[in-house]
């Protein structure tokens, strides 16, 4: 039996585990699919929005500071071609001049200068004391030799401060001259500088050698093979921009975009930690991924009480049906246990009624005059007493069978159960007095009106306690006979402190012909009897019993209408 | 528990064939498809001073009783060839003045009481003791006579 009971658990422990995995497989899955194809949308087109809005960031920087150099180019050649060499060597002329655009531009411009053909700087003005200066060295000046305008590269110079030159080439009376202007880093650096996004973001500009041409931000260090590698594939975005995403060495994936500056000689470079770049994206994600956690851990949860509560469910209704079996089965075979008895009782009453019948004729004519005083008239009228007696014990017994498939009388009445129990203790005190019982009475005062067959419920109880009397013939006892009020029903108790019932015994104590009296003293039928008819009241009847202690018979029977079925 | 102590038994029989003496002979039509037990029942009250004619089956007796005029009738209410309770109708619809016992097997009582409310005097549960049946006779008879 535990046995049985351990693999009913393990069916039901699997069925738990089976809808448990199934209720959260159907719910989470698609939770995930779709959360997932959101997530990756999103993704691609938050990466889209952040790198066109780098994109446009800087491809208007790059605009902003080629108009910058191209604008301060143009106010150097305007002054060179509107006024001529021997004006501009006129040093207190130049700084107006100078004067005039720091009025305009603000400290854009730190000073001017004029340089002859051999590099010697002619005339000057600005802060510092450079007077006849040697330029014929100077990158700038070889380059404007050339062409007939430059801008520089930044670099230290005499005076030792980051600085870029402007300088245009004029001719004066065959000879080539020029004017050069030397922009102020702090001002052209400010424009770069400004380019500022998040925490990590900013943006700086290398020359063709992958020098710094404004100050970086942060302190960049050794590694410059991505602005290398842009420099090197610079012909592929000549006037639009680039945008590459790569880990430094730190590990952490960093977000270039880049664009040329200055006809290709320098590259503006922006450049932020993707992790800031995206940074709205990953709290959208951590957001996300908690509530598709919240959610995961109420399915669990959910899916646990519901599973369990089914297969609960389940389980009771299993419970039931295996219960309705065995109560199908009893009264299945009761039933046909019945028709069998009342079929051979029907067929035994005829001859038996035949046999007593005839020896009554007997009798009759033993009454004629030639028997009279005949020598063994008596021991003929014994005989036939005997005949009588036993006939008459065969009809006790067939009507018991009958008793057993149909009911005497079944007929619904309003029943007092504790004068019908004091009846028949009275009924029964002389057979208790002679068997040397003691008979106990402990009644529920004022029960309820019982609506149940009077001559069935005296049959249950007499019968009950004519075994407990059968149990207790030998040794004498006690019997205790209580009734109690236990919710609807109203509980009898015939208790004996006999010989108890072994418990092999005690399975079969319902089952019909099932006795344990000696031959011709029991049918087997009463407890049967009891059982069928407590059953169709609606009540139940349980034993309990114990070697050497004692048997205890409860008989539930239900007190509301409503719980009885119609005999 | 019946009476069945012998002298009551004899007291109960001396004063039936006192009445049987006095008045005319009851004439009793007994019904029952059991021939051993219609026979010995048929000696049995013909001792006690009644004419007694015993039948075997449904139809036999419903065509004894068209020549005959009966006082009783003891009837079976289970026969092999007709329904007792159909018989009683019959029996009560020609002759309304005979009144009929029924004889049924225990556990049948339905049936008996159904048969009551078609006319029939009153039941017995068979095997019933010759006393009873006695008894319930006289009674009918009066009633009827």
């Amino acid at each position: 039996m535990d046995q049985d009971k351990g693999t009913h658990n393990g069916y039901y422990y699997s069925l738990t585990r089976n809808m448990l995995l199934v209720i959260i497989l159907v719910a989470i899955m698609p939770m995930i699919v779709v959360s997932s194809i959101i997530l990756y949308q999103f993704d691609i087109s938050y990466h889209e929005k952040v790198h066109a809005h780098l994109e446009e960031l800087v491809l208007k920087h790059k605009h902003n500071i080629d108009g910058f150099l191209k604008q301060k180019l143009g106010d150097i050649r305007l002054l060179g071609k509107t006024f001529s060499y021997e004006e501009l060597r006129d040093e207190s002329f130049l700084r107006d001049r100078l004067e005039l655009l720091q009025e305009i531009y603000g400290p854009v411009f730190v000073d001017l200068g004029v340089v002859n053909d051999r590099g010697i700087q002619v005339a000057y003005a600005g802060p510092f004391k450079l007077g006849k200066a040697l330029y014929s060295n100077a990158k700038w000046f070889q380059m404007a030799m050339k062409s007939d305008h430059v801008k520089s590269d930044v670099f230290l110079g005499l005076r030792g401060i980051p600085h870029f030159i402007i300088a245009v080439r004029e001719n004066y009376n065959g000879q080539p001259w020029i004017l050069r202007a030397t922009v102020d880093f702090v001002a052209f650096n400010n424009l770069v500088e400004n380019i500022r996004i998040g925490e990590t973001g900013f943006a700086f500009i290398l020359n063709r050698r992958g020098e710094f041409q404004t100050k970086p931000l942060f302190d960049l260090i050794a590694n410059k093979e991505p602005y290398t590698d842009f420099l090197k594939d610079s012909e592929k975005f000549q006037d639009g921009v680039r945008i590459i995403e790569r880990d430094d060495d730190a590990g952490n994936k960093v977000i270039y975009v880049a664009a040329l500056l200055k006809h290709g000689d320098w590259l503006l470079v922006y450049q932020q930690k993707a992790s800031d770049a995206f940074s709205d994206l990953r709290r959208t994600l951590r957001v996300t991924i908690a509530i598709m956690l919240l959610a995961g851990i109420c399915i669990v949860v959910i899916a646990f009480i519901l599973s369990k509560r089914m297969v609960n469910r389940v389980a009771s209704a299993d419970q039931e049906k295996e219960m309705m079996n065995e109560q199908i089965v009893e009264t299945g075979k009761l039933a046909s246990v019945g028709e069998l008895a009342s079929g051979i009782a029907h067929e035994i009453n005829n001859p038996v009624a035949i046999m007593v019948e005839e020896a009554g004729w007997i009798e009759d004519l033993l009454e004629e005059e030639e028997f009279r005083g005949g020598e063994n008239l008596d021991e003929f009228k014994r005989a036939l007493e005997q005949i009588r007696t036993q006939g008459r014990r065969c009809k006790e017994i067939t009507h018991k069978l009958l008793s057993f498939a149909r009911k005497t009388d079944s007929r619904i009445q309003d029943v007092q159960l504790n004068d019908l129990i004091e009846e028949l203790i009275a009924l029964s005190a002389q057979r208790a007095k002679f068997a040397n019982v003691d008979i106990n009475v402990n009644l529920q005062e004022n029960p309820p009106i019982l609506h149940v067959s009077q001559t069935e419920l005296q049959q249950i109880l007499l019968n009950l306690i004519n075994n407990a009397l059968d149990a207790m013939e030998k040794t004498g006892g006690t019997l205790n006979v209580s009734s109690e009020l236990e919710g609807d029903y109203i509980v009898v108790e015939v208790e004996d402190d006999g010989p108890g019932i072994p418990e092999a015994n005690i399975v079969r104590i319902f089952d019909p012909f099932f006795t344990t009296k000696p031959v011709g003293k029991g049918t087997g039928l009463g407890l049967s009897i009891c059982y069928g008819i407590i059953k169709k009241m609606g009540g139940d009847i349980i034993v309990k019993s114990t070697m050497e202690v004692g048997t205890t018979f409860r008989v539930k029977i239900p007190i509301s209408k409503d719980e009885q079925t119609e005999a | 528990m019946e009476n069945n102590s012998p002298t009551a038994l004899m007291g109960d029989r001396m004063m039936s064939e006192k009445d049987n003496s006095r008045e005319k002979k009851i004439k009793v039509l007994l019904v029952d498809d059991e021939i051993g037990f219609a026979d010995i029942l048929t000696k049995r009250l013909g001792k006690r001073g009644m004419t007694v004619t015993p039948v075997y089956t449904g139809t036999e007796a419903v065509q004894t009783i068209r020549k005959n005029d009966f006082d009783v009738a003891v009837l079976d209410l289970k026969m092999e060839d007709m329904d007792g309770i159909e018989v009683l109708k019959i029996f009560k619809k020609a002759y309304p003045e005979m009144e009929v016992i029924m004889l049924t097997g225990h556990g049948s009582e339905k049936a008996a009481k159904e048969g009551i409310e078609y006319g029939a005097f009153d039941y017995l549960t068979k095997p019933c003791e010759l006393e009873d049946l006695i008894k319930k006779i006289h009674q009918a008879a009066r009633k009827g006579g």
